[in-house]
C-alpha cells in the first residue's frame, strides 16, 4: 500500500546530535549515541565519538546530559483548522507542539466544516498552513460527521488521511460502526473511537460521582464509555483486519476490555491522556471549566486502573487530546463552557513527572509512549525510531530540569488548561523535524 | 472583609461558627423594625430563573434596610440578547452594585461571578447545587421550634438528587451533628448521597424516615421530572406522599417543613400542608430577617 509522504522537500544541512543519551525504544537503544542527520534521514548512529561521517556535519547540536529521542507523535490534537482560527491555527498549534517536543501531530476532523473530503485534507497538507512540525490529518468516518453515510475512505486515505474517525462525538449505531471497520480493514485504515454513549451523557459536564452530586452537576456515567468499547471490541473481534483505535480512554472497564482484546489478538490499539493519569474529578475546585473535558476526569480508581495500563502495556500511546478555547469560550458557567484544554507544552513533563518520578514506569517506557508506540496505531513508517534510513524527526529532552508551565507564556493560542503554574520536572529542550531545528529551548 | 469573604455562595464552605453567627444576627432583624445598614446601597437581583419566595424576600430584605434594589430578570434584558453571564456582572458593577444576588438555572454561576466580579455576590439559587439563604432559614425555623440542633434528627423526603434546598441543608445541618435521612425512590434518591456529607443516610420506605424524626422536610416533586425518570405519579404519591397517617410515624413534636412552592395532592396532601405540625408559611416569614442578615454582612455590617 503505498502512502504519500508527509515529508519536506526541502532538506535541512547535516547535523551531529554530540553527546546525548539516545533512548529509541524501537531499535532497542538505550545507551549513549552520537547521531548524523542528513537529507533529512537518520544518516547514522554511533557510540561516543565514533561516527564515521560526523566531519560532514557542519552543524552541531551539543546534547551532554540530554536525552535524544525519536521525534514524539501525538495521535489526538484540534489545530482548529478550518474554521475556527480565533481558537488555534496549524501555525499557532504546530508551534505549541514543537515546543513540547512534538514532531509530528495527527490533526481531528471536527472543524468547521469537518474535514470529510479529499480537498481538505489537501488543504491541511498544504505549505500554505504555515505547519512547523508534520501534519497528518485524520479524516472524518461519516459524512460531516453526522453517522449517516460513510466517508470515502479509499479516496481520503489516498490524499493522505491516516485515520478516520467522528471524535467529538462517537460513532453510535452499531451498523455504521461495522461498517467502517469492515472498510478499514480493506484498506488496513485505523478507525478511532471516541468512545462514549452519547445517549448516557445527555447534559453531562463531568464524571458521575460523589464530586457530581456534591457539586449538582449531572455525571457522565464510566459505562457510557466502557459500553462502546465492549461493543466495539466484538465487532473488530469478528472483522479481518479492522483496527480499531480508541481514542482518551479514562475508565478502568474499558481498559480491561482493551486488554482482554489485545490478549485475544485483535487489531485493537489505545492512547489516554496527560490528564487522565496526573488528575480526578475531585482535583477540580470552584467550577473552573479549565478542568472540563471530555472524557471527563474519572475517580481515584480509574486513574491507578490508567497507571497500570500504561505499565503493563495495554496502552499504546500517550496523547494530549489538546483542545484549545478561547477564554470567552470558558470562563461561563461550569455546564455551558465548552469541553476540553491545551495539553502540547505539558504532555512530556507530566508523563516525567507523574510516572517516571514516581516509579510507575521506565523513561524508556515514557519515550515508547510518545514514540514507538503512536507510531505503530497509525502506521507511520519511518516515525518513531532513530534506526539509520528513519526520517529525521529528533526530540531532545532534559528528564531531570525542573521548571514552572506559565499559560500566558504558551505558544497555543488558547490558555485553558489546568496545569497553569504547575511545577514541573522534565523539559524539552530542542525538536528537530526532517533534519532541521524548529525550537530550542 | 473582602468581597469575597462577604459573598455568600454555598454552606459547605461556611464553618459552624460563621453560620451560627448568621443565624444569631438573623434573629436580631426585625422587618417591621427597619435599621439603616444598607443606606444608599444598590442591590442587584439577578434573576435568570423564576422565583417567587426568595426573590420578595431578598427584596423585602434589602428594601427594610434602606438599599435600593433593580432586578433583573433575563426575560426582556440584554440576557436575551446573548449577553455572557460575567458581562452583565461587570455591567451591574459599573452600575454601582454593591451587592449582586443571582439566582442561575445552572450550578457555580454564582461561583464563576465571584471569581471575575468584585461585587459581594449572594448565591440566591444555582441550578441542582445550593440554597445557602434557604438552609440558613430553614435552620431559623428549626432552632426556633426546637431550641437547639443537638440530638436531632432530621428527613428529607423527595426529589434530593434535583434539589439545591436539600445539598445546603445536608452541609449545614451535618456541621451541628444532625443525623439526616434522605428518602425517596432511587432515582431521586441515589446511592451516592450518602456522601454529601457526615451523618448522611438513606431510607428508601418512608416509614423508616420517619420513625424517630424530629423535623420532616418534604421537597416539590415535578411531575416532568417523575415522567423523565418512569416513575409513575400515582406511584410515588402511594409510597411517599406525606399524609395525616404517615406523619404519626414520627415523633409526636415533629414539624413539617417545605421550602415552597408545595404542590397539594402530589408531596403531601392539605391536611398535612395546613395542619398543626406545618411550619411552612413560619418558614417564609423567617425568610425576610434571615436575607436581611445576609445582606448585612455582604455589605460588611454584620455586627
Amino acid at each position: 500500500m503505498s502512502r504519500p509522504s508527509a515529508e519536506r522537500t526541502t532538506h535541512a544541512a547535516a547535523l551531529v546530535i554530540k553527546g546525548g543519551h539516545v533512548i529509541d525504544p524501537a531499535s532497542h537503544i538505550d545507551a549513549p549515541m552520537d547521531i548524523l542527520l542528513r537529507g533529512g534521514r537518520v544518516a547514522e548512529i554511533a557510540p561516543p565519538n565514533k561516527l564515521t561521517r560526523g566531519g560532514e556535519a557542519a552543524k552541531k547540536f551539543d546534547a551532554r546530559g540530554l536525552v535524544v529521542a525519536p521525534g514524539f507523535i501525538d495521535l489526538h490534537v484540534h489545530l482548529r483548522e478550518p474554521g475556527q482560527t480565533h481558537k488555534e491555527t496549524i501555525a499557532t498549534g504546530t508551534a505549541a507542539a514543537a515546543a513540547g517536543g512534538f514532531t509530528s501531530v495527527c490533526t481531528m476532523p471536527n472543524t468547521i466544516p469537518v474535514v470529510d473530503s479529499v480537498e481538505w485534507i489537501e488543504w491541511l497538507k498544504s505549505p500554505a498552513r504555515g505547519a512547523i512540525v508534520n501534519v497528518f490529518p485524520i479524516a472524518a468516518a461519516t459524512r460531516g460527521s453526522k453517522g449517516g453515510a460513510l466517508t470515502d475512505f479509499r479516496a481520503l486515505q489516498l490524499a493522505g488521511a491516516i485515520a478516520v474517525t467522528d471524535d467529538g462525538k462517537p460513532i453510535l449505531e452499531d451498523s455504521m460502526m461495522r461498517e467502517a471497520l469492515l472498510l478499514g480493514g480493506q484498506l488496513n485504515l485505523p478507525v478511532v473511537q471516541h468512545a462514549e454513549d452519547t445517549r448516557m451523557t445527555e447534559n453531562c459536564s463531568m464524571h458521575a460521582g460523589a464530586k457530581s452530586f456534591r457539586l449538582g452537576l449531572r455525571g457522565m456515567p464510566s459505562a457510557a464509555e466502557s459500553v462502546i468499547v465492549e461493543r466495539d471490541i466484538r465487532l473488530a473481534l469478528q472483522i479481518f483486519n479492522a483496527r480499531l483505535h480508541v481514542a482518551h480512554l479514562s475508565t478502568a472497564d474499558a481498559l480491561k476490555s482493551v486488554r482482554r482484546a489485545k490478549s485475544a489478538k485483535a487489531k485493537v490499539t489505545c492512547e489516554v491522556t496527560p490528564h487522565h493519569f496526573t488528575l480526578i474529578d475531585d482535583d477540580m475546585r470552584d467550577y473552573d471549566s479549565n478542568y472540563k473535558m471530555n472524557p471527563p476526569l474519572r475517580g481515584a480508581a480509574d486513574l491507578e486502573a490508567v497507571l497500570a495500563a500504561l505499565a503493563d502495556g495495554t496502552v499504546d500511546a500517550i496523547a494530549t487530546d489538546h483542545a484549545p478555547h478561547a477564554a470567552h469560550e470558558k470562563q461561563m458557567e461550569f455546564e455551558r463552557a465548552a469541553f476540553g484544554i491545551t495539553g502540547l507544552e505539558t504532555a512530556l513533563a507530566l508523563a516525567i513527572t507523574k510516572l517516571y518520578r514516581e516509579k510507575r514506569i521506565s523513561l524508556a517506557r515514557v519515550v515508547e509512549l510518545f514514540t514507538a508506540g503512536p507510531a505503530r496505531c497509525f502506521d507511520l513508517p519511518g516515525r518513531g525510531s532513530l534506526a539509520v534510513g528513519s526520517v529525521a524527526d529528533v526530540t531532545i529532552f532534559d528528564p531531570t530540569s525542573k521548571w514552572a508551565f506559565h499559560a500566558a507564556k504558551s505558544l497555543s493560542k488558547s490558555k485553558n488548561t489546568p496545569f497553569d503554574g504547575w511545577e514541573l520536572t522534565g523539559k524539552v529542550m530542542a525538536t528537530i523535524v526532517g533534519g532541521k531545528i524548529v525550537y530550542v529551548a | 472583609m473582602n468581597s469575597a469573604s462577604r459573598s455568600l455562595l454555598s454552606i459547605e464552605q461556611l464553618d459552624a461558627g460563621e453560620i451560627l453567627k448568621i443565624l444569631k444576627f438573623a434573629r436580631s432583624m426585625d422587618p417591621d423594625r427597619p435599621r439603616p445598614l444598607l443606606k444608599g446601597k444598590r442591590v442587584f437581583l439577578l434573576f435568570y430563573e423564576a422565583s417567587t419566595r426568595t426573590r420578595t424576600s431578598f427584596e423585602v430584605a434589602a428594601k427594610s434596610l434602606g438599599a435600593q434594589t433593580v432586578l433583573i430578570q433575563s426575560a426582556g434584558s440584554s440576557i436575551e440578547k446573548g449577553e455572557s453571564l460575567l458581562d452583565t456582572g461587570y455591567t451591574l458593577r459599573a452600575l454601582g452594585a454593591d451587592v449582586i444576588v443571582i439566582r442561575h438555572p445552572n450550578a457555580g454561576a454564582a461561583h464563576v461571578m465571584e471569581r471575575h466580579i468584585d461585587v459581594p455576590i449572594i448565591n440566591a439559587g444555582d441550578g441542582l447545587h445550593e440554597h445557602p439563604s434557604q438552609a440558613l432559614l430553614d435552620a431559623n425555623t428549626i432552632l426556633r421550634n426546637k431550641k437547639s440542633f443537638k440530638g436531632l434528627q432530621v428527613a428529607i423526603v423527595g426529589d434530593i438528587f434535583h434539589s439545591r434546598v436539600a445539598r445546603s441543608a445536608c452541609h449545614l445541618l451535618s456541621k451541628f451533628g444532625v443525623k439526616i435521612i434522605l428518602c425517596g425512590p432511587h432515582e431521586l434518591v441515589p446511592e451516592i448521597a450518602t456522601t454529601i456529607a457526615p451523618g448522611v443516610s438513606v431510607a428508601r420506605d418512608v416509614n423508616d424516615a420517619l420513625h424517630g424524626t424530629d423535623v420532616l422536610m418534604l421537597l416539590r416533586v415535578q411531575t416532568e421530572r417523575l415522567a423523565g425518570l418512569k416513575i409513575d405519579p400515582a406511584d410515588y404519591i402511594a409510597r411517599y406522599q406525606m399524609t395525616s397517617a404517615r406523619l404519626k410515624m414520627a415523633k409526636k413534636d415533629c414539624i413539617l417543613m417545605h421550602p415552597g412552592p408545595i404542590i397539594r395532592g402530589l408531596e403531601l396532601t392539605s391536611e398535612v400542608a395546613d395542619g398543626m405540625q406545618s411550619r411552612i408559611l413560619e418558614q417564609v416569614r423567617n425568610g425576610v430577617p434571615t436575607r436581611m442578615a445576609i445582606l448585612a454582612r455582604a455589605v460588611g455590617k454584620m455586627r
